[in-house]
């Protein structure tokens, strides 16, 4: 059997006295889209940051097509991330730079393409998301729903394998929200890319995911299809999933 | 066992967080000082860097140092009128406390409050909306990126502002001396033309430190910022205030290995 393009085992991260993970484990395979989902603080960009590499876990293993990112060098893990796409909860985008310029950043600085041709390449990958004739724009003067897709243009631009996405509908209207998972349907149809997507919206993560698992204490609580966790028989998933107040998840009293 | 809120526990503390930070701005230093040997620099980004530096800087350091100038002069004629009956040495005078010490650490304030914060405002935005990740998952690092043209630019900024501040200073002088004083302007001109070029040199190498000093300070304190608006204001307001002090102690240090090698 070959290896998965992500294997994550045994993976342990605290800030300070505070526990975050717990011994998270997960695979997944070439082509898949993984949706992480768990309440607010229970280390959903945490765990994506430390894929990426981004935060060093303490303890436990990340490989991606085999190799343990957590063991490598900056040089080395450089090369790895080159692999990837990252999309920010916030965009991330930079303010100093033009629409078209932040999109073809990656493609400048590490794929040594001329600036001309980057930002012709940014052009292909802003029409791929719906926003044609924006490269002269500032990141300030769009709106939340174009920020999001700048940003997949950005994470989309050197064609990596992997995409990351942190919160990729948080904050956008429903029709928004509905086009951002269209969008990322479309990209792993059109280019068969692996995906881990962390999202609170469940309608999204039915929509876009092969697997959703479910993060609470600092563990995967269940791991399964779609389906499988809509009909989950757990009784802190099915409060989840059915966002009530009332359960075993403990919730602030107001 | 001390609580933790023990005066001598936190003073320790304190003093653990200073030591901390102080090796940590080492290593920037080295780090960046590193990228700058390994990696090509992007010229425009550099060139904007200066640019942005120069324009911040030159319209206060210009009214610092005009005024600095005018009151040196003003305060070195009445003394010596007051002493020997007539202005003496009003350019000597001017020159060495100007070029040695009011131009280098006046402009390398200047350079702190307008540079310096700046940089820890635009690093410290970055840092808080993920811009700083953002550039590291696109294969880019960012001290590599921000710091190498921000280190260079104020390194080579500073103490070509500093030979800019000690013209103004002299300007400044030459005004109250010959309006107010009403020494000739050939004994003003040759008390400067005769003064030693180690003095100039002097307050030039310094500026080199000042700015060293403000970049590092201020792009350490770019990168550490935590938490939002209020995290980038202090960021901000510590990069100023830690630069300005750090310039006045070292000042001293300084100056006196050049003066122990004989420069000034």
């Amino acid at each position: 059997m070959s290896e998965p393009i992500i294997r994550v085992a045994g993976l342990q991260k605290s800030f300070g006295a505070k526990k975050i993970h717990n011994g998270i484990s997960f695979s997944l395979e070439e082509g898949e889209t993984l949706t992480i989902i768990g309440g607010s603080g229970t280390g959903k960009s945490v765990l994506l940051k430390q894929i990426i590499g981004l935060i060093k876990p303490d303890s436990g293993g990340i490989f991606v097509e085999g190799e343990d990112i957590t063991q490598l060098d900056e040089d080395e893990l450089q090369k790895v991330q080159k692999k990837m796409g990252y999309v920010f909860q916030e965009s991330a985008l930079f303010d100093s730079l033009s629409v078209g310029e932040n999109v073809a950043f990656g493609l400048h600085t590490i794929m040594d393409a001329e600036k001309p041709h980057a930002l012709k390449i940014a052009r292909q990958k802003l029409a791929m998301v719906g926003l044609s004739g924006i490269e002269e724009l500032r990141p300030s003067q769009l709106s939340g729903g174009m920020k999001k897709r700048v940003g997949i243009a950005r994470a989309i631009a050197m064609g990596p394998e992997i995409l990351l996405y942190d919160e990729p509908t948080t904050g956008l209207d429903p029709v928004m929200t509905d086009v951002i998972s269209d969008l990322i349907l479309k990209l792993k149809e059109e280019s068969g890319t692996t995906a881990i997507a962390v999202t609170h919206d469940m309608k999204s993560a039915y929509k876009i995911s092969d697997k959703i698992a479910m993060l609470f204490e600092g563990k995967i609580l269940q791991i399964g299809s779609p389906d499988e966790i809509q009909n989950s028989s757990n009784p802190i998933v099915r409060q989840f999933i059915a966002g009530s107040s009332h359960g075993p998840i403990p919730v602030p009293r107001v | 066992m001390l609580s933790p809120n023990n005066p001598v526990v936190i003073a320790a503390r304190k003093l653990l967080d200073v030591s901390q930070a102080t090796g940590e701005v080492v290593l920037l230093i080295r780090r960046t000082f590193s990228w700058m040997v390994r990696a090509p620099i992007e010229r425009n980004n550099l060139l904007y860097q200066m640019v942005e530096m120069g324009n911040r800087t030159f319209p206060v350091a210009s009214l610092t140092l005009v005024f600095t100038g005018m009151v040196v002069a003003l305060q070195t004629g009445f003394s010596m009128i007051r002493g020997f009956n007539e202005p003496l040495y009003i350019g000597t005078a001017l020159g060495h406390s100007i070029f040695k010490e009011l131009s280098p650490v006046l402009t390398g304030m200047v350079f702190a409050g307008r540079v310096g914060a700046a940089i820890a405002a635009e690093l410290g935005t970055m840092k808080v909306t993920e811009q700083l990740d953002a550039l590291y998952t696109l294969g880019t690092n960012p001290v590599k990126y921000l710091a190498v043209p921000r280190f260079i630019a104020a390194i080579t900024m500073l103490p070509l502002l500093v030979i800019y501040a000690d013209l103004m200073g002299v300007i400044g002088g030459y005004i109250v001396a010959m309006i107010q004083l009403r020494i000739p302007s050939t004994e003003y001109i040759d008390d400067i033309t005769n003064l030693d070029l180690d003095i100039v040199l002097h307050g030039f190498l310094k500026s080199f430190f000042f700015a060293l000093i403000i970049v590092a300070v201020s792009c350490y304190k770019g990168f550490t910022t935590k938490g939002g608006a209020e995290g980038v204001g202090k960021a901000t307001t510590a990069a100023v205030v830690i630069s300005m002090v750090m310039i006045l102690i070292s000042d001293y240090f300084v100056s006196a290995v050049l003066v122990s090698l004989g420069i000034g």
